[in-house]
């Protein structure tokens, strides 16, 4: 490794004449070769990689998809056909894009809990929550207009449902919702200005939040499993005395992540690639008809505890408040957790049974959502939407006094 | 030009102000700017011709058949009732939430028990008022896919809300309100106009 510092710190020829007008090798740094991350990193560390790998495959197999894609309520359903059928490896193409949108979002939604399990949104992180929390944000829209844009019948009707939201809005509503669509019903014009902000507006936005996520993050350090300050030990030459640099520890612990998880992404787009009917739900394979609603209408299995939360209320603006709210109230995180103790690992009992209680309801408000309405269903969503805001509302009584374990010094 | 500026000579007022204004007025130009840019995700103008008044004979529909036109899009349901439907609407009225319509969207020659111009003629728009889903038609009483009890109406498979043979909706369900009624009038005895109300000279 010296040897490879040696050979950076000292150029000559064309690194050279490329560093004294660039700062590359003080970028690499900073931010590879010389970023100490905390030795102790576990599995839960691999999701931040993940999710990044997983915008680089979405990227690329979004660009090539857009080549034989046509954006218009005519052409949409069939171009999507003759892509699945006709285009050369238009098939896989595709399948790597919709298998990419689930895997999405089990890799953000595990690595937020990362952050609520060791307690990486705490002071000083505040602002890479933040940051991450507009990213999440950013790529449900993303992944919404997504869904739309093969124009089949649950593209079309998940989008009434959604765009229907916002005209449940007092006075502004109805023509909010008009504005959107750009037509009195969800059209040819909504298809395109979708397509547009799905292939270009949001994913700008999305690669700008990633990169403001990664420097903020460099600025104060990554977290780690017990919660600890590695900048507080350090080596004589000022070294984090619990830190490794990230080139080349973790971008080999990375790298091996990735293989691993290419293998079950290739798995689910070779053998699954609908998931079971829920990365590609099956009125999807139907065109969009205006006139006649599927009999059962469910998002996509990941906006599904939300929505679940939408049903639960009877009142429909009241409903979609309380689903914005469910989202809204995750920002507020570093601020409504008083616990000064970041780890689960030395927090007390209060915070795991919290959290445990906030995961159930997720998951039960999951498979809810996917389900018809049923009055039981109705009820248990109720109840489990309570018990999801309870762990906002409780957290901030119980986290002041909190009987926490002894933090050690040192990574252990 | 000898005056060399220097930190204690510069007038740090007078910046702030030349800031300010320079601020002020960039910002009333992006805010202009914005206008055609946000404007232009308004329906365009082939749109709103779309949204033009349709015509739907209703001479040949059965007693009890229901028949779709498309309105601006929106499915519009002319339902013709038998005697027997209109006499069940009045049992439902204390099980339905808006039996007078008070709250509810329909023009004023629909606001009444059978929310209809000629009481045999239903003419709504089937989109429900809970998150916009079409519901389904299911006018038997007791059809066998719906509740006990079931009285004849519309069901939504969305979200479960159920609404009368005069798209009232029920009590207890998500949607808050009847089904809209869309403005229309009789053209003939057998020609209804749907998204027009009646002009002079018209039968209302």
């Amino acid at each position: 490794m010296s040897e490879v510092n040696k050979k950076v710190s000292e150029p000559g020829g064309l690194l050279k004449w490329v560093d004294d007008r660039f700062p590359l090798i003080e970028t690499w740094n900073a931010h590879v070769a010389e970023y100490y991350a905390p030795k102790n990193f576990n599995f839960w560390y691999f999701f931040g990689s993940f999710a990044l790998l997983t915008l680089v495959i979405m990227i690329v197999s979004g660009i090539w998809l857009a080549m034989s894609y046509k954006p218009s309520a005519d052409d949409a359903f069939v171009s999507v056909e003759y892509i699945m059928r006709d285009v050369q490896w238009g098939w896989l193409i595709r399948y790597i894009h919709t298998t990419g949108a689930s895997a999405f979002f089990i890799v953000v939604y595990l690595h937020m809990m990362r952050a609520l399990l060791y307690g990486s949104f705490k002071q000083p992180r505040e602002l890479v929550w933040l940051i991450g929390m507009l990213i999440f944000v950013v790529l449900m829209a993303e992944a919404f207009m997504g869904y739309m844009l093969p124009w089949g019948q649950m593209s079309y009707w998940g989008a009434q449902v959604i765009i229907s939201l916002f005209s449940t809005i007092p006075f502004i509503g109805p023509d909010l919702a008009l504005w959107i669509r750009g037509d009195y019903i969800i059209s040819d014009a909504t298809l395109n200005r979708f397509f547009a902000l799905h292939v270009i507006a949001l994913p700008l936005v999305l690669v700008l939040l990633v990169f403001m996520h990664i420097v903020a993050l460099h600025k104060v350090g990554s977290n780690n499993p017990d919660g600890t300050d590695i900048k507080k030990h350090k080596s004589p030459e000022g070294l984090p005395l619990d830190g490794v640099p990230f080139h080349p520890y973790y971008t080999v612990k990375d790298s091996f992540g990735a293989v691993m998880f290419l293998i079950f992404f290739a798995i689910i787009v070779f053998y699954f690639p609908d998931g079971g009917g829920h990365f590609i739900e099956a009125p999807n394979f139907e065109p969009a008809d205006p006139l006649k609603t599927p009999d059962h209408i469910a998002p996509v299995w990941y906006f599904t505890p939300f929505y679940a939360i939408l049903r639960a209320v009877p009142d429909p603006f009241l409903g979609v408040a309380a689903m914005g709210l469910s989202i809204a109230v995750l920002f507020a995180m570093p601020w409504l957790d008083r616990c000064k103790v970041r780890s689960i690992r030395y927090r007390g009992n209060s915070y795991k049974l919290l959290l445990t209680m906030l995961v159930i309801s997720f998951i039960v408000l999951g498979v809810l959502g996917a389900l018809p309405s049923t009055p039981l269903y109705t009820k248990l969503a109720q109840i489990f939407t309570i018990l999801y805001f309870a762990f906002f509302i409780v957290l901030p009584f119980t986290s002041v006094n909190e009987k926490t374990k002894p933090v050690p010094e040192r990574t252990t | 030009m000898s005056e060399v500026k220097t930190i204690e000579t510069v007038d740090i007022k007078r910046r702030q102000i030349l800031a300010g204004a320079t601020g002020v007025v960039g910002a009333v130009g992006a805010a202009f700017v914005a206008v055609p840019f946000v404007g232009s995700w308004q329906p365009s103008d082939k749109a709103k011709a779309a949204g033009a008044p349709v015509d739907v004979d209703i001479a040949g529909l059965q007693p009890g058949q229901m028949v779709t036109v498309n309105w601006r899009g929106k499915p519009v349901w002319v339902v013709r009732r038998t005697p027997d439907m209109l006499s069940r609407l009045t049992e439902l009225d204390s099980v339905v939430r808006d039996p007078m319509s008070e709250s509810s969207e329909q023009p004023a020659y629909a606001k009444n028990a059978t929310r209809a111009i000629k009481d045999e003629f239903l003419v709504v728009v089937g989109i429900c008022t809970h998150l916009g889903c079409s519901p389904l038609y299911r006018p038997a009483v007791n059809s066998p896919d719906m509740a006990a009890n079931w009285r004849g109406g519309f069901f939504c498979p969305c979200h479960g809300s159920s609404f009368d043979l005069a798209g009232r909706v029920f009590r207890s369900v998500p949607a808050p309100t009847n089904l809209e009624i869309p403005p229309h009038n009789y053209l003939t005895e057998t020609r209804i106009r749907i998204g027009e109300d009646a002009s002079e000279g018209g039968q209302a």
